[in-house]
Formats: structure tokens, sequence, C-alpha cells
């Protein structure tokens, strides 16, 4: 029972039961390997593959949901194969993307509240998540970790867990990148837009529900609204779309209930930019043209 | 219409699910054991498509305002219409006013009741499907209260369905407090060390109480993982990978301390290592299990997993030819 597929571009593909291909193109984070799953997922939407019902792309791998009914799932590998035979490692480096600002007050009551209760699943039972956060990314204190997530963009690299999770590299070159494992056992409560950050990436969470992620703010603005729709979800109950750059603007408490008055009001208006990102030009100036992306804000 | 007398434990609209969303985070939904659900719709003359309800543990007690068919199938429970006991998997005969009750399962955990027309609520992004998490589909994306009214479709049915048509034994399902759980092993599995996948198809390994739609947690056996320095985003843990994309049915293993089989509502994604995928078959009968039931994992190739669909397949088309030969 041979269980791994190797395509020639090293990428691991195996079998998710009788209804799912998983397709491993690298396994540590790099912007390279999600543009390069971008374009081998767009490639295979196009495609239009018979069979193939779900096109999954997360950072650096990809899924596919096939009806067996329809087609066999063993005759889709080679066409996959053939597909990351064609996008070879010249795939082109740039994606059309947005940029939105959300509106986060770090440290906020509620993730706190719900943190605490969680003590016993975490690494560090004494201290906060964002205490904990900053001493492992050796800073001296929270507002300084808060700084340095809050000054410089992140860019949606998966859109899994729920409707409505995006989940966020930062534009920032390697050597500055946060990190920070998940709790040791998942939490089984987190409040809706809570802002998360595990591994490298961050995210609002779009509902209340299980999470792994360290807590260290919230969002006054939501990312997923199912039964009140007004602005961005009159045309999708989901605001992010995979590709994304956020800006996570910090506010106090003051600016946040503002917000939340206008967001039940259904009147809060999202800064929205539409921009190219190109990654080559990230890598030639970090901070030089993560301020170009930021200037398409309205 | 029907009217929600008592709701049950967790009783939700629920059909074949939500296909195409996966990749935005949008677990399909539907019925978790969905061979129980596509035959309570064969009896009452439904496309099995139709919306139906399902339950948990306890089922609801419904009176029904317009006469038409009904079918109890999947776990094994006490129903009754107007006190008097019917038989599960069987189509029966019901009359405006009527009330159709449930007393606790004595085996399994789901039951999927099928209305003749199919239960009418709006299509949400192409299903009827209730995710209750993030409050979309079925009716007004939650579970039923009292006093909820439901509405159902038109009545279908072709003349030749037939009211007191049961479904042979060989055709049903039957829960019981152990079975043999197919996996295709795949995914990261090769983090697994080779003692520990040893481990997963040899051992048994218990359903614990946290089993719900999203995921069900088995316990028995702390598995190990291969030594290896962490990828960049990953996380600490050796089970930690970079994100991606979970399956339905796949297995996890945080920490490598329990088991984590996503069901039909799974997060469609996460940081955990995947090991190997529960077949569509055996996901409706892991449906129906329960803690403290246990279940042994078998390893199986594409091979078996596509033929046991095929044979499936052809099962509920006899059982369809069975009701109403000219279809």
């Amino acid at each position: 029972m041979s269980t791994y597929t190797k395509f020639l571009d090293g990428a691991l593909a195996s079998f998710g039961g009788d209804e799912y291909i998983f397709v491993e193109v690298a396994t540590d984070m790099d912007l390279e390997a999600t543009l390069r799953v971008i374009a081998l997922t767009d490639a295979i939407g196009a495609a239009d593959i018979s069979g193939v019902t779900d096109v999954c792309p997360a950072h650096v791998s990809y899924m596919l949901r096939v009806d067996p009914d329809v087609r066999d799932p063993r005759d889709i590998l080679p066409i996959l194969e053939e597909i990351h035979k064609q996008k070879t490692q010249d795939s082109k480096l740039t994606i059309d993307s947005r940029i939105i600002e959300m509106p986060i007050l770090y440290q906020d009551p509620w993730s706190h509240e719900v943190l605490m209760r969680f003590r016993d699943r975490h690494q560090d039972p004494t201290s906060t998540d964002l205490e904990y956060s900053a001493r492992i990314n050796g800073f001296t204190s929270p507002s300084e970790f808060i700084d340095a997530h809050s000054s410089r963009l992140h860019i949606a690299t998966f859109m899994g867990f729920m409707p409505g999770n995006a989940e966020c590299y930062q534009l920032v070159s390697s050597e500055f990148q946060l990190q920070a494992p998940k709790y040791v056992r998942p939490r089984t409560d987190t409040p809706d837009r809570a802002l998360g950050f595990g591994g490298a990436f961050s995210t609002i969470y779009p509902v209340q529900g299980a999470g792994g992620f360290q807590l260290i703010g919230r969002s006054a603005a939501p990312v997923y609204e199912a039964k009140k729709p007004f602005g961005p979800f009159e045309v999708d109950i989901v605001l992010p779309k995979g590709g994304d750059i956020f800006r996570y603007r910090p506010i106090d408490m003051a600016e946040y209930e503002d917000i939340r008055t206008q967001v039940d009001s259904g009147t809060y208006i999202y800064r929205i930019g539409m921009v190219e990102f190109d990654l080559s030009k990230f890598r030639e100036n970090p901070i030089g043209y993560s301020q170009t992306l930021m200037a398409a804000l309205p | 219409m029907i009217r929600v007398v008592q709701p049950g434990l967790y009783s939700t609209v629920q059909d074949r699910g939500r296909i195409g969303y996966y990749g935005v985070g949008f677990p399909p939904s539907g019925s978790m054991d969905q061979y129980s659900s596509d035959v309570s719709n064969i009896l009452v003359g439904n496309p099995i498509g139709a919306a139906v309800l399902e339950t948990t543990f306890v089922g609801p007690t419904l009176e029904f305002e317009r006469d038409g068919c009904v079918a109890v199938t999947g776990a094994t429970a006490d129903i009754t219409i107007d006190g008097t006991e019917i038989p599960l998997w069987t189509a029966v005969q019901v009359k405006k006013g009527q009330v159709l009750a449930f007393r606790a399962v004595s085996a399994g955990v789901r039951n999927y009741i099928a209305i003749s027309g199919g239960i009418d609520v709006q299509s949400v992004m192409g299903s009827r499907s209730t995710y209750v998490a993030s409050q979309l589909g079925g009716f007004e994306g939650r579970v039923l209260k009292p006093g909820d009214v439901l509405e159902a479709c038109a009545d279908g049915r072709s003349s030749a369905s037939k009211f007191g048509f049961e479904v042979p034994d060989h055709l049903r399902l039957f829960p019981s407090a152990h079975h043999n759980i197919r996996i295709v092993p795949g995914l990261c599995n090769y983090l697994l060390d080779e003692e520990s996948q040893n481990l997963l198809t040899s051992e048994p390994f218990t359903v614990s109480t946290e089993a719900n739609r999203t995921g069900y947690r088995l316990t028995g056996h702390q598995l190990s993982f291969v030594e290896r320095e962490q990828p960049f985003g990953a996380g600490s843990d050796p089970s930690n990978v970079v994100n991606l994309g979970y399956p339905v049915g796949s297995l996890q293993a945080p920490s490598g301390s329990e088991l984590i089989c996503l069901m039909r509502d799974a997060v469609t994604g996460g940081g955990y290592a995947t090991l190997g995928t529960v077949i569509s078959v055996d996901l409706d009968i892991l449906a129906q299990m329960k803690f403290p039931e246990t279940v042994a994992f078998e390893a199986v190739s594409m091979d078996v997993a596509l033929g046991l669909r095929a044979d499936r397949r052809e099962k509920v088309r006899g059982l369809v030819q069975m009701i109403d030969p000219v279809k």
C-alpha cells in the first residue's frame, strides 16, 4: 500500500480517505511557498477538473475535496502532477490584494477574563498570554510586543478553521518574525473578534468558540456577520479573503466603544484599499514597501 | 407544518451538506450518519438530498399539522405516534394532529426523521444543513427550540411508494459498543514514529465524553512523533505543523495524548499533524458511537475505501428500486 506520491517539484501528495487529496508543497512557512500554493490552486480551479468539488489552499499546502461517485480520486493525481510541472519556480510573485484596517483594542478585558480561566492549559500559568508572548520574543514589556505586532502589516495566507478566520503572516523580514506556541491544550472558549497569535500567525476569531492561539487583544469590528449584514457583509458574510493585507490599528477603550456603537447600528465604514502585493518588492525593502501598501488605505 | 412541542437534546435540520466552500472555512455540515439519513428520505419518497431532522440521544416531540409519511432511521430508539409504538426503518403514515414522540436511545446516538416532501428551510449556499457554530443554514442557524414551526415542502411522493415498507435487516445499520473503523493512512502520518504508527491500528481507542458534530475525542494510548527540527511557523510541540487543511474524518493527535477525529462540522484546518482519514462509509458508523464505546482503527487502501463506498451506493440504489420499481 503506497501511501505517498512525491511530485517532481518535491511536493508530497496523499489521500484523505476516499474524498480528499492533500498536497504538502513545503513544511516551513515561507511566502514564496504560499504564492506557489496560490498559483497551483488557481491553476487547479481554472482547469475545472471533473469530480473536484472544493479547492482549499493553506499556508504551504493545499487540499482538494473530490466526489468519488463522479471520479476516482486516484485519476486526479496525474493531473495535479502535470500542473505542478507546468507551474515551475518562475511563476509570478504578485497577487491582487486589498489592504484592510482593523481597529484593535490590545490587552482588552474580555480576552483577559477568558485567558485567566484557562491558565491550566497554558505554557506559563503565571503570566498573561501577552506577557508570555512578549517575553519569549525577547521584549521587556507587552507594549514593545504590541508595537512590533501593530506597526507592520499582516497578509492572509490561510482561510481555514472556521468561516471568516484568516490566518495572517506578518510582512517583516525573517529576523523580525514573532513566534509563539499554541496553548498546550486548546481552550474551549474564546471571545468573538479576539485577536489571537500562534506559530507565526495572527487571526481575528470570527465567532465565539474553541481556540489555541495566544490571546492578545480584540477587534472592535467583526470579520463575520451572518445575522445583521451591513457594509461589506451585504456582499459576503465573510470579510477577509486569501491574500488580503491587514493593518491592526491599536485603539483605546473609548474608540472601541464608539466603533461598537457604529457596528451595532450598521454605520461603521471599513477602511479598505485595493493593492497589488509583489513579493520581490517586499523582499527588496520590507519597511518601505509596507509604507507604500499602507498609503493605499483611503 | 410540524410544530416542535419538545426539541429533544440537540436536534437540527440537516441534508447531504454544503459543498464548495471548504476552501474558505465552511465545513460541509449535513447528516452525521449519511446512510441512515439517505434511507429515511427514500422511505418517505423524497430525493436523498431532502432535508431531515437529526436528533442526538433524545429525540423531539413533534405535532403534525398535515397528513403525510414519516420514517425514522439511525439509532435504536423507542418511538411512538399518539402513544402507540411505531417501528424504526419503516415508512409510517401520519395524520394531521398526531404527535410523534421519542424515548431515549438504547443503541447509537442519532436518529433521522424524514417527512414526505422534506423540511423546507431556506437553502443557504446550496444546502439546508445547520452549522450552529457560525449560525448558518437550517432553522435560523440553530438547534430546535420548543414552539418552533417547521414547514414541509410539497409532498412529491410517487403513487408507488407505500406505507408500511420496512427496510430489510441487512440494509439497516446496527450500532454496537465496539466497531472496527477503517482509515486511509496518509497526510502527515509520516511524522509518527514507527511504534506509534503500529499502535494506531493495533490497539483500541475509547470514545470520550467530548464527542460532537465538530469532532470526536478518543483516548487510549500516548502516540509519539519522530524527532525533527520543528518547521518555522509550526510551534514547538512535535505534533505541531504549519497550519494546514483538515479533511472531514481526519485524525490528529495534539501532543500525542489523545486522538481527535473531525466530523461533519469540522474545523477546516489547524496546526496539529493529521495521521489518516476515516473512510466515508465508516464515518457514518462512528457518528453513532458514544462514551465509553471503543473503536479499533484498521488501515485500508484506497481500493478498499472506494470499493466499500461503491457497495453502499448499490445498497441505496437497491433500496430505491425495492420501494419504487419504476424509479
